[in-house]
């Protein structure tokens, strides 16, 4: 709605300036790009033969370490392995374990954060004391734990890092419910007489979630970032399947004669986080451009 | 830096100011061709509402405009010399030496990490002023010289540790500290209790006697009657008219300064309109008062018992009664327990001792699912109608949420309701569908007062309804709500800390100081005839329009 | 409550140093709480081992991966003492760590906190080297880049972006190579060298210093349209002097408070680097309990870390008291 026909004729006050700040509405290069590498990922990890006709696992020893052209994009890894369909086909497991990572953490975390939000002091104390132990753990080492105890897989990473990641997000959604709880907006409710449950339902939980909808594509970016580093370290997946880590856990032993094998699949995951990650922000700046007064 | 006042040479001169923000080349204008001239000894005050681009043109004065602002003038001198254009070095040297620069709410206006003293020996530090321990000396002298008592222990102190008024004091010495020529005050008292402001404003009446240059921006014109040599109103950018201030408060010529004045609610302007509408003049109807209390408060008590283990009492055995289509008016200033009061007679808090009826059945004694049920009988607007709204909501279904689904069973009932509601408060059918934010601050009052008429109730509590509000606006919603309450026979919990808008409204007033009810009365018996002291002083604090009346005491020091 | 004005009220005034005394005492008990919980979930994470942590001892000592009979697992089961009830396990656990006890390691056959002891000095260097990096570079980054001229802070905002996401073991690799190989400023094995030191810390600490940068400028930016700093300008301060005497202040205050998460985060982070650049120290070691599930080393470093958390936010604390007075009076 255009700020312009606010007009009232009664009222000598200028309207506010509603409209979203100059800096969205112009053409926005950077999240259009983060659009494409994300969508680009994502059609990989569905569908990865329609991006690359190679098989990640052919082994062709006569074109082994073969630097970046135009038969092989990316070059090929020792046992003449094509990189590109490597990291295409890998895209599947990567971004699985960081969206069932970030899937795990977010329901940990708003049922923890919405249940001490929403209860009285003794409860929230407790639940909040709970996550100031988990805060304790750094993510890699609860996942280096759960490793040693469970032994490396696929699950063991989306656990470990979703229970690390859990505690930060966990006192997000708290801190959200409760600064929605003490709103004029919720005692306004009140005061026309909505029972808790409604107030709840319509005010409390919708203005609480709205900034998780940016929280869960910074955390799926995150999610991967930490599940490679387990891989990198050669505590992931098995070898064999062309995770983005294990990629690069490979490529390591390799780092002085074939740059591209450490250096690509870094890209692959960089590109991937930083694009969810800026177009969280785009989203997150949209909705709050709407409904944040900037006074 | 001695200023030659004997030739009578002018120590401010602008013409044809302009001011506008954004991009070069087509800035978007907020100062229009605005020009004055000040001499030493003399008070320019310069009036107007939010939007009329008063700041903007004060902060052109020390250069403190922002990078995106583009300045130009046909002519701006500081004391003979041109500061068009000046460097940053340069206005430096005038900042706090030569020109003194006071904004409002001393809270925010101080560095909070940082204690009082601080702040003000920063200023003649800045300028090369004596050494550190001269300068401790000097400061002491500065926060006496302002009135703040145990000086030494002031200035050691951070400011949260210091009330408004001595806060605002500290702010005053650090702008007065090099004693500049030329002060400017940028609504220096509107944080303020009336108290307060009235000593703020004698400091700076002091400043100007001692032969300095003032200039005092403000929102209200009462506080600059008190004070000002000249008035200028602003508005859109330009000034509209500008003179002599008895001439432009007492003789106004333009509209718009006499719609100003009008709107301002006083003693005089009870049962009648304070704003410029279209609308039918007020009808007054005789208010029976022989209907029986639709809220009863009897001996309530509240205390916080804050983490620290110390226990505050807010509210100190409050007592009274609101009578069916009556208003009774609650005043004090902050921290006296109004706003508490209010939310035990919502039943958003709960009294420790005393109880609250309503329509002659318990009420904060009441179970929560018991009251639950009666809530309708009584509604509130708040202050701040913007944080009372769900931002995501529309007007329509913030309105409808109010609506009892037992009388408005289907949407198209509702719908047709809320229709009729947002009529009732001068809305139009465009505003159904936007969001709280997309509405003017009035709107959103009008959005408020909807909403707490929707059920139907019997009391509205009005906690400080207009004191966000410019006057004009203020006026107008001051309007409907006297309007509504003669057409739908409404009760009025009316709180605020405007002693005019109070006498404007009530029927009869309460006056709260620190939890208690220091006096009660009928609206004129209590601003005409007070009987406690307290009353008096806050009488007598209050800057009006009509000087015959006011000025009469010469209120010295208090604190 | 909005108009409750924290104005003066009659206060029972108490000895000053009795408060600062109760607040302190009840954090450590906070801290102490902290930890125990740390324990117990650490403790009970190892319970719930699938199958038997004994037949895992003897196939790690053996090097076969078979299923093993009761009476080859008896000695093993006492000599850990895994055949007593879990309750009293947790106790032992409990009593041993009160004693500074954190197990011997199946592997090394030594008390873990003598490997642990060993090998973390150069972990804790690393550490405090890569944290003090992060400040220096976010401080200089946000002063000189906040609020200035939009192609400024763009780069500034820019650089910040990038880092923060930047995973640290693959710009390890990447600073190596280009650093230590190419270029060869730096020793590509530097061991515990302070010129070794450099490329570890730069690793560990931009990333940070981004995440810094980006929580110190959000603050930043609103801390230069606060009224305060107008008067601060109006008094005739200039730019520079603001923004270090000022604003600086405030601004910092919300990255002082993640600082002690993030010293967690780094100690663990510095397990990475240490493996990237096959630096000595607590890393090694605990890649190698990890990929040999030696269960009390991995759950002993767990457990220094946690202490190592714990302790760094009551020095948070104390930091964040230094610099915001209000804490000290209120």
């Amino acid at each position: 709605m255009s700020a312009t026909q606010v007009i009232v004729d009664a009222e000598l006050e200028a309207p506010p300036v509603v409209a979203s700040p100059p800096r969205l509405r112009r053409f926005h290069p950077g999240v259009i790009l983060s659009g494409l590498i994300v969508a680009f990922l994502i059609v990989a990890a569905v569908l990865p033969s329609w991006v690359t006709s190679r098989d990640p696992l052919a082994i062709d020893i006569s074109h082994s370490l073969q630097p970046p052209s135009l038969s092989h994009l990316l070059g090929t890894d020792q046992s003449g392995r094509d990189l590109y369909a490597r990291i295409v086909y890998g895209a599947r497991l990567s971004l699985l374990i960081g969206i069932g990572a970030t899937a795990l953490s977010m329901t940990i975390a708003i049922a923890f954060g919405v249940v001490a939000g929403l209860s009285g002091r003794l409860v929230d104390g407790a639940i909040n004391r709970f996550i100031e132990v988990l805060f304790s753990f750094p993510v890699l080492l609860l996942a280096l734990l759960f490793v040693t105890v469970f032994g490396p897989s696929a699950t063991t990473e989306i656990v470990a890092v979703g229970i690390g990641t859990a505690p930060g997000y966990a006192r997000m959604v708290r801190g959200q419910v409760l600064a929605v709880r003490g709103s004029g907006y919720v005692e306004a409710a009140n005061a026309l007489g909505h029972s808790y449950l409604r107030v709840v339902r319509r005010h409390i939980l919708p203005n609480a979630m709205r900034p998780l909808v940016v929280v869960v594509t910074l955390g799926v970016g995150q999610s991967i970032v930490w599940a490679s580093g387990m891989s990198f370290l050669g505590l992931g997946v098995a070898p064999p399947s062309p995770e983005w880590g294990a990629l690069l856990d490979a490529g390591r032993n390799y780092v002085t004669g074939a740059w591209w094998l450490e250096v690509l699949p870094g890209v692959a995951i960089v590109a991937f986080a930083m694009s969810v990650t800026s177009i969280g922000r785009y989203v997150r700046q949209r909705l709050e451009g709407g409904l944040r007064d900037d006074r | 830096m001695t200023v030659d006042l004997s030739g009578g040479g002018n120590l401010l001169r602008v013409d044809n100011l302009r001011v506008g923000f954004g991009h070069r080349k087509a800035p978007k204008p907020v100062v229009n061709g605005v020009s004055f001239s000040l001499t030493g000894g003399k008070c320019l005050a310069i009036v107007g509402e939010s939007g009329s681009g008063k700041s903007v043109t004060a902060r052109t004065l020390v250069g403190l405009t922002g990078g995106r602002s583009h300045v130009t003038a046909d002519r701006l001198e500081f004391n003979g010399r041109s500061v068009l254009g000046l460097g940053d070095r340069q206005w430096r040297g005038l900042r706090g030496k030569e020109i003194g620069f006071i904004l409002q709410d001393a809270l925010v206006s101080l560095d909070q990490l940082r204690p009082v003293g601080a702040e003000i020996a920063e200023a003649l530090r800045l300028h090369g002023w004596g050494t550190r321990a001269e300068r401790r000396e000097k400061v002491i002298d500065l926060l006496t010289q302002v009135g703040v008592p145990n000086p030494e222990l002031r200035a050691r102190q951070l400011p949260h540790e210091l009330s408004g008024g001595l806060r605002q004091r500290a702010l005053i010495a650090s702008a007065i500290a090099l004693d500049p020529s030329l002060i400017i005050a940028d609504e220096p008292t509107t944080a303020l209790d009336v108290t307060v402001q009235a000593q703020v404003l004698d400091l700076l009446d002091e400043t100007k006697r001692r032969g300095k240059a003032l200039i005092l921006i403000s929102h209200d014109l009462a506080v600059v009657a008190r004070m000002a040599d000249e008035v200028a109103v602003m508005r859109g950018g330009e000034i509209v008219e500008h003179g002599d201030a008895d001439d432009v408060l007492y003789r106004p010529r333009h509209e718009y300064t006499q719609a100003l004045l009008d709107a301002i609610p006083s003693t005089h302007s009870k049962g009648t309109k304070l704003s410029h509408t279209s609308r039918p003049a007020l009808t007054i109807k005789p208010r029976s008062a022989a209907r029986g209390p639709v809220i009863k408060a009897d001996g309530l008590v509240k205390r916080y018992h804050g983490p620290d283990g110390i226990t505050r009492t807010v509210v100190e055995d409050v007592s009274f009664e609101l009578n069916a289509g009556e208003t009774l008016g609650v005043v004090g200033e902050s921290g006296s327990g109004k706003t508490t009061t209010a939310r035990i007679v919502l039943a958003l808090a709960d009294p420790e001792e005393g109880q609250v009826l309503l329509n002659g059945e318990p009420w904060t004694a009441a179970s929560p699912k018991a009251r639950r049920g009666r809530r309708r009988q009584i509604t509130v607007v708040y202050q701040d109608p913007l944080s009372s709204f769900d931002p995501r909501w529309s007007v329509r279904s913030i309105v409808a949420d109010a609506l009892p689904r037992d009388s408005y069973p289907s949407a198209a009932l509702r719908g047709e309701r809320v229709r009729e509601l947002l009529g009732q408060v001068g809305l139009e059918e465009e505003h159904l569908d936007r969001r709280p934010l997309q509405l003017s601050g009035g709107q959103r009052q009008r959005v408020a007062i909807a909403r707490a008429l929707a059920p139907e109730p019997s009391v509205i509590v009005c906690d400080e309804p207009v004191s966000a509000l410019d006057v004009s606006i203020q006026a107008q919603v001051l309007d409907l709500l006297t309007d509504l309450q003669s057409e739908l026979g409404l009760s009025y919990l009316f709180i605020s800390h405007d002693l005019g808008v109070i006498h404007h409204m009530s029927d009869r007033v309460l006056v709260m100081k620190d939890g208690r009810v220091v006096e009660s009365g009928t609206a004129d018996a209590v601003f005409h005839q007070p009987r406690e002291e307290y009353t008096r002083q806050l009488l007598a604090a209050l800057p009006r329009l009509d000087r015959s009346e006011s000025l009469t005491t010469d209120h010295g020091r208090l604190l | 409550m909005s108009t409750a004005a924290p104005a003066e009220v009659a206060r029972t005034p108490r000895r000053p140093g009795y408060r600062a005394v109760q607040r302190y005492g009840l954090r450590i008990l906070g801290a102490i709480g902290v930890l125990w919980a740390a324990a117990t979930f650490t403790f009970f994470v190892q319970a719930l081992l699938p199958g038997d942590r004994a037949a895992l001892i003897l196939n790690l000592e053996t090097g076969q991966n078979i299923h093993r009979s009761a009476r080859e697992l008896a000695p093993i089961n006492s000599e850990y003492g895994f055949s007593n009830p879990i309750v009293v396990q947790y106790l032992h656990y409990l009593g041993g760590l009160v004693r500074g006890d954190l197990g011997t390691s199946y592997q090394m056959h030594q008390p873990v906190t003598t490997i642990i002891g060993a090998q973390v000095t150069p972990t804790i260097v690393l550490t405090v080297a890569s944290l003090l990096f992060a400040w220096l570079i976010a401080l200089v980054l946000t002063v000189a880049t906040t609020k200035r001229v939009r192609f400024v802070s763009a780069i500034g905002s820019g650089f910040e972006t990038i880092t923060a996401g930047l995973p640290q073991y693959w710009f390890g690799v990447i600073l190596l190579v280009v650093l230590a190989i190419d270029l060869r400023i730096f020793p590509v094995q530097g061991g515990t060298s302070a010129a070794g030191l450099v490329l570890p810390a730069l690793t560990l600490g931009v990333p940070l210093a981004g995440f810094i940068g980006q929580v110190t400028r959000d603050e930043f930016e609103k801390v230069l349209d606060q009224p305060f700093i107008t008067s601060a300008r109006a008094r005739g301060m200039g730019d520079l002097e603001v923004r270090l005497r000022h604003a600086l202040r405030h601004a910092v205050l919300p990255a002082i408070t993640l600082s002690g998460w993030a010293l967690g985060a780094l100690f663990s982070g510095a397990v990475i680097t240490e493996a990237v650049f096959a630096r000595p120290g607590l890393g090694n070691v605990l890649v190698t309990g990890a990929n040999t599930r030696d269960i009390p080393i991995v759950s002993g470093i767990v457990m220094l870390v946690a202490f190592v958390y714990v302790l760094a936010n009551l020095l948070v604390d104390l930091a964040y008291s230094l610099v915001d007075p209000r804490m000290r009076t209120s």
